[in-house]
């Protein structure tokens, strides 16, 4: 495949850039560390890296907000935050490993643009609900600013949301302001064994709607099927919210301690085989159990996150098949991984209706008017 | 006014009976929202009750050039719903069912004119809350909330509007009916849900919301701390949270806004201080234990005078009483009153108060401040009185050097009432005009004549195509399938 990458390290190399790309008629890919490059129709043409638009602008602890440039690797961004005892509460993680590459490749930029969030999704949110604010070059070349530095900010359109999760067909964004909150002082997790699918869900949907305040809770299927919870907070109070989650789940079984690796194992899809298609379904929390049954009789291997709301699927079942049983359920399935001859005829994104496609062509648009990150990659 | 009768006569045809509204009388029901100074009469009022009636009544305003304002309870402090003359307003009161409570999926889905405490009343049967809580909470509607992105005092903690919804089917300007989000927590596509919540009706009307609803804690206590000084009740604030507590509230009140509370409720708050902070925790009693002995020590660290734990729920009540009533309690003691919102970085907050003391002075007109303090949001109260000639535009005045104020130090012009009429012209303050052609691009993509809610949110309303323009190089442009306007 043949690629040209121009590496920008500032904002202004991002304007000209994107300008140039416009002004040559052909499209260029964003792209940060490149851990998710595999994602999505293969292409060819230019490549915007932002990996060099790299740093922490601006760190305020006490004002629960952190200013960086895209390129900021999320493993230093988070090794930084960790040092004042803060987090980015929704989880996020490094695609690498699903790639069978070592982690460490994932930006801040990439992961907000990916909509990368992990098993406290649930309870804390996803990217888009901690990002702020952003500086941002469109597909017109102008540089523009949207949101504030502030957690509490209704001034104009949440632009900055509307970024998260646009895989970078909108803007290269250029600065990023997040929310960030204070790491739990302790986490205990706990473990029903033995549970199928359609158990699990009803004793995660228990355990959620508990005043325990679970903040992760996920099933892993098997011989020993694992479903899990998650306590985290201030020490003393777990011991007491434990006593309440056994007591909302235990007609389900016995709560027992278990490792704390499991969410570690999850974020990285351990449980999977680690090649072949992935896919990742989103759907109600309640059909999690049918997806998971569906799955099981095409021999697909899965696992359900997000008290079922999140199935991951490593699959060889037609696309169809697979985006059937997420529409059937009222969600939507993402081609994660796939060989390339696959992502060359699969679409990565579960297609919308008409009339909502139609929307977000024109806002697409709005930002991108000439389709200089209209690559075809999705 | 020949017009106002023809449109009548159309939009009877799509919502029959009394829902069309066009006698003078009746329309003064509608002339302003919780922006009081604000007044205007509507063209005529639409109280459609299904979506395929907003979707035609849409539609054949669209067809005919008709401009909409639609309106939820009307508690906008910013002027969102205020009507123009020559608009129709469509007022969505009749939405007002709760459709499906699903517990295990822990949503609630109800029509946008269902209010928010509402929400609530369904699902705490089964030991459920909605969290989002502003303080017209009895009044205001969930398509509201949704409009303009609502907060409330627990915001800190459980997010604001946009972290609470989960999905919305939305009528567009020309009466198309789409749904963006739904029951599953990440849709496909761009999440034009999030720049939907915020949008303050300049986009499309809100028919139907999915929230999430979460389970109620088992218990809540709150403690009234008393400060010495303002700068104390900032800096434990902000020790507070460096101590890695996030409570479920943390209000500030100023010397003036204490006193106007407590002549008014007798919440039974200190008068010899100069800042009163209340800070709520919630969860179950190990946890809310460990976290006011916690945040008692840190006050005594920062010099607080008095520090009271509630001990039942009537005293928890007790101490919000005030704090909940402080915009009437102001309101008592002074003929009118002008509430603002911006929010500053907290550890500006010093120096912010000091300044708008001097600014105070300077107009001569008396500020009290409530402040969600653990988010930076103020809510200055500028008291005038609008029968002296001239003190209703000093007072805005002054409101509008507060806020360039908020700016300056790196905050934004609103937290959580919404720009609507009251602070479109201070948009420049923050947004450059290419920042502000961003957003209005947006308005284009949903709306591109611009008639869903004109002249609220943008200084200048460009024509779309005038946005639109581009230099084109070389003659190409791609997006070949899309007609061009």
């Amino acid at each position: 495949m043949m690629t040209d990458t121009v590496r920008a390290t500032s904002e202004s190399d991002v304007v000209e850039a994107v300008r140039d790309a416009a002004a040559r008629g052909e499209p260029v890919r964003l792209e940060g560390g490149g851990s998710k490059s595999a994602i999505g129709r293969p292409v060819d043409g230019a490549v915007l890296s932002l990996k060099g638009l790299a740093g922490v602008v601006d760190y305020q602890p006490t004002e629960l907000v952190v200013k960086v440039r895209p390129g900021a690797p999320l493993a230093e961004l988070e090794a930084l935050l960790a040092s004042e005892r803060q987090m980015l509460a929704f989880e996020p993680f490094d695609h690498g490993p699903l790639f069978g590459e070592a982690a460490g490749r994932a930006t801040i930029g990439g992961v907000v643009a990916a909509g990368v969030a992990g098993s406290r999704r649930i309870s804390a949110g996803s990217a888009r609900d901690h990002v702020l604010g952003v500086r941002g070059v469109s597909g017109r070349g102008e540089l523009f600013v949207a949101g504030g530095n502030v957690i509490k900010n209704v001034t104009g359109y949440d632009l900055p949301k509307l970024m998260a999760g646009s895989w970078g067909r909108l803007a290269a964004l250029t600065e990023l302001t997040l929310k960030v909150t204070p790491l739990p002082e302790a986490s205990s997790t706990f473990a029903i064994y033995g549970l199928d699918p359609e158990r699990a869900v009803a004793a995660m949907a228990r355990a959620l709607g508990s005043a325990a305040s679970v903040d992760a809770a996920a099933h892993l299927p098997g011989e020993t099927a694992a479903t899990v919870f998650r306590l985290s907070g201030f020490e003393p109070s777990i011991s007491e919210r434990a006593q309440i989650l056994r007591n909302a789940v235990e007609l389900f079984g016995t709560l027992e301690p278990s490792a704390h690796d499991v969410w570690r194992d999850i974020s990285a899809l351990k449980a999977l085989p680690p090649d072949g298609p992935l896919w990742r379904i989103s759907i109600p929390a309640r059909e999690g159990g049918k997806v998971a049954l569906a799955l099981d009789k095409l021999g697909a291997r899965w696992l359900l996150d997000w008290g079922g709301g999140l199935a991951w699927a490593s699959s060889d079942a037609p696309a169809e098949t697979i985006r059937k049983i997420a529409s059937g359920a009222g969600g939507q399935a993402m081609l994660v991984r796939a060989p390339e001859e696959m992502r060359a005829l699969v679409p990565a994104f579960h297609r919308a209706e008409q009339g909502l496609s139609s929307l977000e062509a024109r806002v697409r648009r709005a930002f991108d008017p000439q389709g200089v990150f209209e690559t075809g990659r999705f | 006014m020949a017009r106002r009768k023809e449109i009548a006569a159309a939009l009877r045809e799509i919502v029959p009976g009394e829902g069309v509204i066009d006698h003078q009388d009746e329309l003064h029901a509608y002339e302003c929202d919780g922006l009081t100074a604000y007044r205007q009469t509507p063209l005529l009022v639409v109280l459609p009750e299904t979506t395929e009636q907003v979707a035609a009544v849409l539609r054949w305003c669209h067809a005919n050039g008709v401009k909409v304002v639609p309106r939820g309870a009307g508690t906008s402090l910013s002027g969102g719903a205020l009507p123009l003359a020559d608009a129709v307003l469509l007022g969505m009161a009749k939405f007002n069912r709760v459709l499906e409570v699903d517990i295990d999926d822990r949503i609630a889905v109800v029509q946008p004119g269902v209010t928010n405490l509402a929400v609530t009343k369904a699902v705490e049967g089964q030991g459920f809350y909605y969290a989002p809580d502003p303080s017209s909470q009895i009044a205001c509607s969930i398509g509201g909330n949704v409009a303009e992105n609502s907060g409330g005092v627990h915001c800190l903690k459980y997010g604001l509007t946009t972290n609470n919804v989960l999905g919305v089917e939305l009528v567009l300007m020309d009466g198309e009916v789409v749904r963006l989000g739904g029951r599953a927590l990440d849709a496909a596509g761009l999440d034009l849900l999030a720049v939907v919540v915020g949008s303050e009706g300049l986009l499309g009307v809100v028919t139907e919301v999915t929230v999430r609803i979460l389970p109620r804690p088992q218990m809540a206590r709150a403690m009234l701390i008393g400060f010495p000084s303002v700068e104390q009740a900032g800096q434990c604030v902000g020790d507070v949270i460096a101590a890695g507590i996030i409570p479920a509230g943390m209000e500030m009140m100023d010397r003036p806004a204490i006193h106007a509370a407590e002549a008014f409720v007798n919440a039974g708050y200190p008068l010899d201080v100069e800042a009163i902070l209340i800070v709520e925790v919630d969860g179950v009693e190990t946890e809310c234990g460990h976290l006011l002995d916690a945040i008692t020590d840190i006050a005594k660290a920062n010099g607080c005078v008095t520090s009271r734990v509630s001990r039942s729920e009537e005293e928890r009540a007790k101490f919000w009483a005030g704090r909940k009533a402080a915009f009437p309690a102001v309101g008592r003691i002074s003929p009118d009153y002008y509430c603002m919102d911006g929010t500053i970085p907290r550890r500006r907050l010093p120096e912010v108060l000091q300044r708008m003391e001097a600014l105070s002075e300077q107009y001569g007109l008396k500020v009290a401040n409530v402040f969600h303090a653990g988010d930076g949001n103020l809510h200055p109260l500028i008291l005038y009185d609008a029968n002296r000639p001239g003190e209703l535009e000093r007072a805005e005045d002054l409101g509008n050097d507060i806020l360039r104020l908020c700016v300056e130090v790196g905050g934004v012009l609103t937290g959580e009432h919404g720009v609507g009429i009251e602070k479109r012209d201070l948009m420049p303050e923050m947004f450059s005009e290419t920042d502000l052609a961003h957003q209005q691009r947006v308005k284009c993509a949903f709306d591109p004549e611009l008639l869903l809610n004109p002249g609220k949110v943008f200084p200048v309303l460009h024509r779309c195509a005038e946005l639109g323009r581009m230099h084109v190089h070389r003659g190409e442009t791609r997006f070949p399938e899309i007609p061009r306007f």
